[in-house]
C-alpha cells in the first residue's frame, strides 16, 4: 500500500485553542528490502497542557515510531513527513537543529521501556543524571551535585548521595526507572512520553511507578504522553485514549467512554478479548494476526480480522469518523456495540 | 478420572550453595523453601508471585530438571527422590513444560517438523512415518497449518509459535503441563488465541496444568487453584474463587490491588508496597514479608508465622484480614 495519499482523514478534527503537541497525519515510512514500509500511517494527536494520554495498541501498531520521530530520535533511513508538528507553538518540521536540541531532553523528554538497556553501563547514574543538567541548564558541579539529589529524592531512591556513584547494574530494574524518570523530569519538561515504562517491571514496582509518574505530573503541571498495551494501566491512569492498529490510528475516546461503548469493531475485540472481562472458559479471541508488510489487505486494514466485515470494508480503505463516533476509522462506527448503517442483506 | 491426584509436594525445597570468593564462605540460597500443594487430573493449579519467588524453580522441581534439597514430590503416585533411573525416564515423559519465549525456546536452525518429531525420536520406538502423522496430527490440534511441517521457527509470529511450543509439549501425552508464564511475551489478541487453546486442550486430554504467571487478571481466568509465593515460601493458597473474592494475607492483598483492572470506574483498594523484595540470600527474620508488609507487629520480625486454615485457604500470617 502506498504511503503518500491525499489527508482527508482527520480533517474534521477541530481546532482548540493553543494546544501544546499538535500533530497532524504524521506518517513514518522505512525503505525496506521489500519495497517502501509505512510504519506510521496519517496519525494526529493533540495534547492539552497538563493532560494525560494515552496510546495504545499492540506490537507493531506504530506507537513507539510515532513518538520516536517525534523525539528526532529515529535513524536517517526513515521518512517523516507531517502536516503539522508542533510544539508549544514551534513548529518542527522547519526548526534547526541546535535548536530542536534545546527542546529536546528538556521542554519534551521520553522514558524508555528497558530500563537495563536504556542506561549506559559503564558510566555512574549520577554522571548520566548530571549531564542533562550541565547541557541544559549550563549548571556547576555543585548544583549539578544537589539537584541530582535532590531528583533522586524526588523519584523515591533512598540514600540518593551513595546511589549518584552507583553504576546502572547495581540497581534493580524498578531503580533504574526511577534513575530514568529522574532524567526525563530534570529540566522540568512540559511534555513528558513514557514508552512503557512499566512492562520490564513486576506488578507491585509497576504500582508504585506508574503512582510516581501520575504524582510528577500532578505536582509539576505537566502532560503526559503513555504508550501501553496494558489495557488495564490505560483504565486506571489516562484521561483520553488513542487506539493504534497497524498503524493507523483508529479511535480516539475519552477513557471512560472507550471502555463503555468503543466505536472501532478493532478496540471492541480486543476489549472483549481480555481475561477480566470475559465470564466464560472461552474468550472471544480475534482470530488471525496484524497484518505485516506484504499482507497488507487492500481497504481497511481490520477487514481480514473483523468481525463485521462487507465487500464495501476489503474494497476500500475507510475515513475517519465524526467526532460523535471517536473519530473511528470503519465503514460502520459501533455506536453502543451495534455497526451504524449497517447493510440490510448482510445483517440479515 | 478427573480429580485423581497427579502430583503431591510437600515441604518441598530447594536450596543452591553460592560461592562468593575465597575468603567468604559460600551462601545458601534458599530459592524454594517449603512448598506444599497437590495437583489434579484435569484441573490448574496457578502460581503466582514477583521475580525472585521461586516460581521458576518450581518449574525445575515439578519437570526434574533438578532434584529438590529436601521435601517429599510424588508424581503419578511415584516418589521422585526415592525412584530408580528406569522408573525416572518413565516419569520424565509424562511431565512436560510450556517456556514464556516462544522466540527462545524453539530452535532457529531446527524445521518445525522435526523440533516436533525429536521428542518421538527420543523416547519411542515409533518409526519415520508414525511420527511424521503424529505431528501432523498434533499440528492440525493446535490450530496450525499442515505445511507449516517443513518451515524454520523464523517464519511464524510471536503466537504461532507458542502454538508449536504447545504442539511439542503434548507429543508425548503427558499428564501434567508446566505452562511457565506461557502467554506474558504475547500481544492482547493473541493472548486470548494462546488461552483457548489451552482450556480446549485440557479439557480433551483432562490435562494437570502447572501455571506459572504474575498477570493475576490471567490467572483468574483460567485457575481453579492458586499459590502465591514470596521469597521462596508459599504464602497464601487455595480455591481460586476464594482467594480472589477474600485476600486474606496482606501480600495476596497488595498483589491484587497492585494489578491494573481494565475498568475505568472501579474504586479499589490502593495498596501500594514500598520497597522492593529482599536478596534471597540473606532473607528477613521471621516473616520473610515484615519489611514490606502494612500490618507488621513485633511478632512478625521474631518468628516465621505457621500455616493456618482460614476460611479454606491455607494462609502464613499473624494478622490477616478476616471477613465476617
Amino acid at each position: 500500500m502506498g504511503c503518500v495519499t491525499p489527508s482527508i482523514q482527520n480533517s474534521n478534527v477541530p481546532k482548540r485553542a493553543m494546544p501544546l503537541l499538535e500533530i497532524d497525519n504524521l506518517s513514518v515510512t522505512f525503505q525496506t528490502a521489500g519495497g517502501l514500509f509505512t510504519a506510521v500511517d496519517r496519525v494526529s494527536l493533540h495534547i492539552e497542557p497538563g493532560e494525560i494520554v494515552s496510546i495504545v495498541g499492540e506490537s507493531g501498531s506504530g506507537k513507539s515510531v510515532a513518538m520516536l520521530a517525534l523525539m528526532g530520535l529515529l535513524p536517517w533511513t526513515a521518512g517523516v513527513t507531517a502536516d503539522v508538528l508542533r510544539f508549544d507553538s514551534q513548529d518542527l518540521t522547519t526548526i534547526t537543529k541546535p535548536q530542536l536540541r534545546k527542546i529536546i531532553g528538556s521542554q519534551m523528554a521520553m522514558i524508555f521501556q528497558e530500563p537495563m538497556t536504556s542506561l549506559n553501563p559503564c558510566f555512574t547514574v549520577g554522571f548520566q543524571l548530571t549531564e542533562t543538567l550541565k547541557i541544559h541548564l549550563g549548571m556547576n558541579r555543585a548544583e549539578q551535585k544537589r539537584r541530582a539529589i535532590e531528583l533522586l529524592e524526588l523519584v523515591g531512591i533512598p540514600e540518593p548521595e551513595k546511589r549518584l556513584s552507583a553504576y546502572p547494574h547495581q540497581l534493580s530494574g524498578g531503580m533504574n526507572q526511577r534513575v530514568m524518570i529522574a532524567i526525563a523530569i530534570s529540566c522540568n519538561p512540559r511534555l513528558l512520553i513514557a514508552d512503557e515504562p512499566t512492562t520490564a517491571l513486576d506488578v507491585t514496582i509497576q504500582a508504585q511507578i506508574l503512582d510516581l509518574l501520575l504524582k510528577l505530573q500532578k505536582e509539576k503541571g505537566m502532560s503526559l504522553v503513555l504508550i501501553t498495551h496494558d489495557m488495564g494501566v490505560v483504565a486506571e491512569t489516562a484521561e483520553r485514549v488513542f487506539v493504534q492498529y497497524a498503524g493507523q490510528q483508529v479511535e480516539q475516546q475519552s477513557v471512560k467512554g472507550l471502555f463503555v461503548s468503543p466505536h472501532h469493531p478493532y478496540t471492541q475485540a480486543l476489549l472483549n478479548s481480555l481475561p477480566e472481562r470475559s465470564h466464560s472458559r472461552i474468550l472471544p479471541s480475534i482470530a488471525g494476526i496484524v497484518p505485516g508488510q506484504f499482507d497488507k489487505p487492500r481497504g481497511c486494514l481490520f477487514s481480514p480480522r473483523c468481525h463485521y466485515v462487507t465487500d464495501l470494508c476489503r474494497e476500500k480503505p475507510p475515513i475517519a469518523g465524526p467526532v460523535e463516533f471517536g473519530y473511528a476509522l470503519c465503514h460502520y462506527p459501533l455506536a453502543e456495540g451495534v455497526p451504524t448503517n449497517y447493510p440490510e442483506e448482510v445483517r440479515a | 478420572m478427573k480429580g485423581d491426584i497427579v502430583l503431591e509436594a510437600k515441604d518441598l525445597t530447594r536450596h543452591y550453595h553460592i560461592d562468593r570468593g575465597t575468603f567468604r564462605s559460600p551462601a545458601v540460597l534458599k530459592a524454594l523453601d517449603g512448598a506444599t500443594f497437590t495437583l489434579a487430573k484435569g484441573r490448574t493449579l496457578a502460581v503466582v508471585g514477583e521475580s525472585g519467588c521461586g516460581k521458576s524453580t518450581l518449574a525445575r522441581l515439578v519437570t526434574m530438571i533438578e532434584k529438590p534439597t529436601s521435601g517429599m514430590l510424588s508424581i503419578s503416585g511415584i516418589d521422585v527422590r526415592t525412584a530408580d533411573r528406569a522408573t525416572l525416564m518413565n516419569l520424565h515423559k509424562t511431565v512436560q513444560i510450556v517456556f514464556q519465549d516462544p522466540y527462545g525456546s524453539l530452535n532457529p536452525r531446527q524445521k518445525i517438523g522435526h523440533a516436533l518429531e525429536e521428542p518421538l525420536l527420543v523416547n519411542t520406538p515409533m518409526g519415520k512415518k508414525e511420527r511424521r502423522d503424529a505431528a501432523m496430527n498434533i499440528i492440525n490440534l493446535v490450530g496450525l497449518r499442515p505445511e507449516y511441517y517443513d518451515r524454520y521457527p523464523h517464519m511464524f509470529s510471536g503466537g504461532q509459535r507458542q502454538r508449536i511450543a504447545v504442539a511439542r509439549a503434548l507429543m508425548l501425552n503427558p499428564n501434567i503441563v508446566v505452562l511457565d508464564e506461557p502467554v506474558s511475551a504475547l500481544d492482547v489478541s493473541i493472548r486470548a488465541q494462546i488461552l483457548n487453546l489451552i482450556a480446549r486442550l485440557q479439557e480433551q486430554f483432562e490435562l494437570a496444568y502447572l501455571f506459572i504467571s504474575h498477570d493475576l487478571s490471567v490467572v483468574k481466568h483460567i485457575a481453579d487453584e492458586v499459590m502465591v509465593m514470596y521469597l521462596g515460601k508459599p504464602v497464601e493458597s487455595g480455591s481460586r474463587d476464594t482467594l480472589f473474592a477474600k485476600p486474606h494475607h496482606p501480600y495476596t492483598r497488595a498483589l491484587l490491588s497492585a494489578t491494573p483492572v481494565a475498568d475505568p470506574f472501579r474504586v479499589k483498594e490502593r495498596i501500594v508496597l514500598h520497597g522492593e523484595l529482599p536478596s534471597p540470600i540473606a532473607p528477613p527474620s521471621g516473616c520473610t514479608f515484615h519489611p514490606r508488609c502494612p500490618s507488621m507487629t513485633d511478632i512478625c520480625r521474631e518468628k516465621a508465622p505457621e500455616t493456618r486454615e482460614i476460611d479454606g485457604c491455607r494462609v502464613a500470617c499473624y494478622h490477616p484480614k478476616i471477613y465476617p
